[in-house]
């Protein structure tokens, strides 16, 4: 399952770069939350195939949307004048690690 | 585990997410490089106009000198003429003028900004130039110069960017003003009390201001720019 995740974000990179797209600076923030989000949906999602209770909607729908809710609220607290922002990298920054060591010792479990 | 649909999912989502992440590299990076490509440019093309500039004024130079010697080849019934033309011309601008009279220096100030206080107060303005100038003409200046470049009626002080303008020439300081006529009324129409000079040094902003000595003339330079006439025409018979 892990290489197909990593298969699929080389070549996501590639495409990325080779693609025209361009983000301005100033949502560039904005962006940069969202890939948090969703880098978070896909070690929750790595983590849950661990575990064996991966729900492929639940899967999808988490990434998609909490990415979107990232970015939104990111750009709600800049109306707001609150660096939401830094609650989201912060939470998904905690959560990342936490489901990284979650899926270390239990793919340590499984050698 | 729902097998194969799992597996395009994983898919799909690591692309999007490869895409995303691509996209922000590119940003991110991008706006490095951009400026630094442009600035250079800029400094190309800056240069190059820079080099036009020196060029045209010195053409405008020899055009200027030639005009000077074909009039005064000319036979010498036309020497009051000309002799009126060269007080015009020095009253003008156009010719450098020699006398007694102030120098000014103007430097920003050395004193620490304290916390709270705005920095551009202890900086230099236009509008403190112009203040000094005009104190020194209502002083009965005949002629001033800033920086070496001659103050006509057309002459602009005005701030441009982080430099002061004067005739379309970029200044900075020290600002060295000089200005012909009387040197106590100069120095003390400036020295006077609540004036320029006071109001200038609570800011700490140096100011020096030094008379010509009685034996030694200062010489203000004249104007060797262009001076454009554009839209009026002189008014005869007046």
């Amino acid at each position: 399952m892990w290489w197909l995740a990593i298969i699929g974000m080389i070549a996501g990179i590639a495409l990325g770069l080779k693609s025209p797209l361009f983000v301005p600076v100033i949502y560039s923030k904005y962006l940069s939350v969202a890939i948090l989000a969703a880098l978070d949906s896909v070690f929750g999602g790595l983590r849950a195939a661990i575990e064996e209770h991966f729900d492929n909607s639940v899967f999808i729908s988490g990434f998609f949307a909490n990415a979107c809710l990232a970015a939104l609220l990111a750009y709600i607290g800049d109306r707001l004048g609150v660096e939401l922002f830094m609650a989201a990298v912060v939470a998904f920054g905690v959560r990342i690690f936490q489901n990284i060591a979650i899926i270390r010792r239990g793919l340590l479990k499984k050698l | 585990m729902q097998g194969r649909l799992a597996y395009l999912s994983i898919l799909i989502v690591s692309v999007v997410l490869g895409v995303m992440m691509a996209v922000q590299f590119k940003s991110v990076r991008e706006p490095l490089s951009f400026p630094s490509r442009q600035q250079e440019i800029l400094a190309f093309e800056l240069k190059q106009v820079k080099q036009e500039r020196e060029s045209l004024a010195e053409q405008n130079r020899q055009l200027r000198e030639q005009l000077d010697r074909t009039l005064s080849g000319s036979s010498p019934s036309t020497d009051a003429l000309l002799s009126e033309l060269t007080m015009a011309r020095a009253e003008a601008g156009l010719l450098g003028v020699k006398g007694s009279g102030v120098t000014v220096i103007l430097n920003d100030s050395i004193r620490d900004v304290q916390p709270g206080d705005d920095p551009n107060q202890y900086l230099i303005h236009d509008k403190d130039l112009l203040t000094v100038v005009n104190e020194l003409r209502a002083a009965g200046a005949e002629a001033i110069s800033v920086n070496g470049q001659r103050l006509l009626a057309t002459s602009e002080i005005r701030c441009a960017g982080n430099t002061i303008l004067v005739n379309v020439t970029k200044i900075a300081p020290p600002f060295i003003v000089m200005a012909i006529g009387d040197p106590d009324m100069l120095e003390s129409s400036l020295k006077i009390k609540g004036g320029v000079i006071e109001y200038l040094q609570i800011w700490g902003i140096q100011v020096e201001i030094k008379k010509s000595p009685p034996n030694k003339d200062i010489i203000v330079p004249g104007y060797s720019g262009p001076i454009p006439m554009k839209f009026g025409s002189p008014v005869k018979g007046e």
